[in-house]
């Protein structure tokens, strides 16, 4: 890689052994990924909750947090991506002492770090969102993939280290999607369907992600009949990189990129696509399905509610009761959830027996000793991307639209 | 007869080790029980299986940010396994392999090492080289 003078000058530790670490971690990256160079990135996006950290994680952290202040503070904005625990709700979820420890440590360390605790991953909805051609280094792959799709910034998934590292040394390794030729789509599917709702949404980006299947794959989504919706899209987007490891798509005519479809291939020829139709989608959901079920678990997160998202869930459990032994848990971010509170939602919901949690995404918050304490096995979801990964914690999920989530969670089974 | 198959430069140390193999997908978030060592989600065709100390071959890495920071937690337990080696990683593991020290490579000439190796084969890997020997077939 080439390296220009300050690079070279971190590389030999004239900037401390922190910058140190962080260029020579991003050139053994950017050597595995053949980049060229490094490019200036604007902001960096921080994967960093305590489950994955781990006491060996935190450790680290805190060797970086006990270093000359001058030589650990990060060189551009640098945020987080939801925790391990919400100080407010984590004893209504029978989360640990030990668990509250570690999280207070660990936001220690990165405060010392000067990162910002933003604890989102929908910080293109409310913290900063980035701008078409805009080099990012963001965590969280629902995040990636919306600022990378959505809006035509460029950032590869950049695991909690390297995001750091990022923030540390104020660029990242020029590979993946900060070059143009990763960016042209390689598959088709055409929509012969129109989804309803957010968690038809997610179910479209799961069986894309499920045929595409590859990060270094562009899936093209051709034949919408209607606008999608900034949730819309946060919940396609989440299942696709999810399901797929999918860091991009484009959508002609609504994503930036893709202002026609031949466009959208990067001027070759469009490729015959593979089609989506209703059916597609019901077998997705009856891939999930356990009607009759007792619900132990309602989850409304993966990714965190947008305020419309929060104001929906309140109007379907007005007036209703969160039936005894099944639990309902929405998280949304901190800057969200002060809103709610101001606007009477986060009454609304936790009057009809809802949990509202802040800073925190559920899967990502022990999801394991959680099912264990509670007694859950049956979670009932609108969150594609959260049925992919729960399975992995011991968890029974179904995918179910918002509305028939809160009618199960009213009566207490899988309507 | 040795075997060997020729890849992308890599990550990590120089290891040998004994292979696990599947047509299958990799993310430390979504497959593993990491307190226990074993693949636990119940689709993974290597579920119920212990990783530890194996070289795992699979096919590609699988969404999850996470598995940056768990390869590391999983190495300071003792709980890792000693290499993976893949058809195409996405970037997470690549930069998780970078942060633990684990070894890690990809792209081979050959194709698809899911193909080429088989479970129970003994194999080195010289990550700095860009080769995978296949010491004895299992």
């Amino acid at each position: 890689m080439r390296l220009d003078d300050e690079a070279q000058a971190m590389l030999a530790g004239e900037a401390g052994p922190v910058r140190q670490w962080a260029i020579r971690h991003q050139i053994a990256v950017g050597e595995f990924f053949d980049a060229p160079d490094f490019v200036p990135v604007g902001q960096a996006h921080i994967m960093a909750d305590t489950e994955s950290l781990g006491e060996a994680g935190v450790r680290w952290l805190e060797g970086l947090a006990a270093q000359p202040v001058e030589q650990r503070r990060v060189r551009i904005p640098t945020i987080t991506d939801p925790r391990g625990l919400d100080f407010n709700s984590y004893k209504r979820l029978r989360q640990t002492e030990a668990m509250a420890e570690i999280e207070a440590r660990a936001i220690r360390a990165f405060e010392a770090l000067g990162v910002l605790m933003t604890n989102t991953c929908i910080n293109y909805q409310t913290i900063l969102p980035p701008v078409r051609g805009e080099h990012l280094a963001f965590g969280d792959t629902g995040v990636v993939i919306y600022s990378n799709s959505v809006l035509g910034a460029r950032s590869n998934f950049e695991g909690g280290p390297s995001a750091l590292a990022a923030g540390l040394t104020g660029r990242t390794p020029r590979y993946g999607f900060h070059l143009d030729v990763h960016r042209a789509g390689t598959r088709h599917f055409a929509l012969r369907c129109r989804p309803r709702g957010l968690a038809d949404w997610g179910a479209l980006g799961g069986i894309v992600g499920r045929a595409t299947n590859s990060y270094w794959e562009v899936p093209v989504v051709t034949g919408l009949a209607q606008q999608p919706s900034s949730d819309e899209l946060k919940h396609f987007g989440a299942a696709l990189a999810s399901f797929g490891s999918v860091a991009l798509f484009h959508m002609p005519g609504i994503t930036p990129e893709a202002p026609t479809p031949e466009a959208a291939f990067g001027g070759r020829p469009v490729p015959e696509p593979t089609a989506i139709a209703g059916e597609d989608i019901a077998a997705f959901y009856a891939g999930y399905d356990a009607k009759g079920d007792k619900v132990d678990v309602v989850v409304f997160a993966a990714p965190q509610l947008s305020l419309l998202e929060m104001q929906k869930v309140a109007d379907l459990l007005d007036g209703r009761r969160v039936r005894e032994g099944t639990s309902l848990i929405v998280a949304t971010s901190p800057e969200i959830k002060s809103a709610a509170d101001r606007m009477g939602l986060t009454q609304r919901i936790e009057g009809a027996g809802g949990i509202v949690a802040a800073g925190v995404c559920f899967y990502q918050s022990y999801a394991r000793e959680m099912a264990e304490a509670n007694g859950w096995t049956r979670l009932l979801t609108n969150s594609a991307k959260l049925v992919n990964i729960i399975g992995g914690y011991g968890y029974k999920p179904t995918l179910a639209s918002m509305e028939r989530c809160v009618d199960s969670a009213v009566a207490g089974r899988i309507l | 007869m040795p075997i060997v198959l020729k890849c992308h430069r890599g990550i990590g140390p120089a290891v040998t080790g004994t292979a696990l193999v599947a047509d299958d997908n990799f993310s430390a978030r979504y497959d593993l029980d990491r307190l226990k060592g074993i693949f636990s989600r119940p689709a993974h065709k290597l579920h119920g299986q212990s990783y530890v100390g194996k070289v795992l071959v699979l096919v590609t890495a699988k969404g999850g940010v996470a598995s940056a920071w768990m390869l590391h937690e999983m190495a300071s337990r003792g709980l890792a396994p000693k290499a993976i080696v893949f058809d195409r990683t996405n970037t997470i593991l690549a930069q998780g392999a970078a942060f633990a020290d684990l070894t890690l490579v990809d792209r081979f000439e050959a194709g698809d090492p899911t193909r080429l190796i088989r479970t129970g084969d003994e194999i080195e890997i010289d990550p700095a080289e860009g080769r995978v020997t296949i010491l004895n077939r299992g």
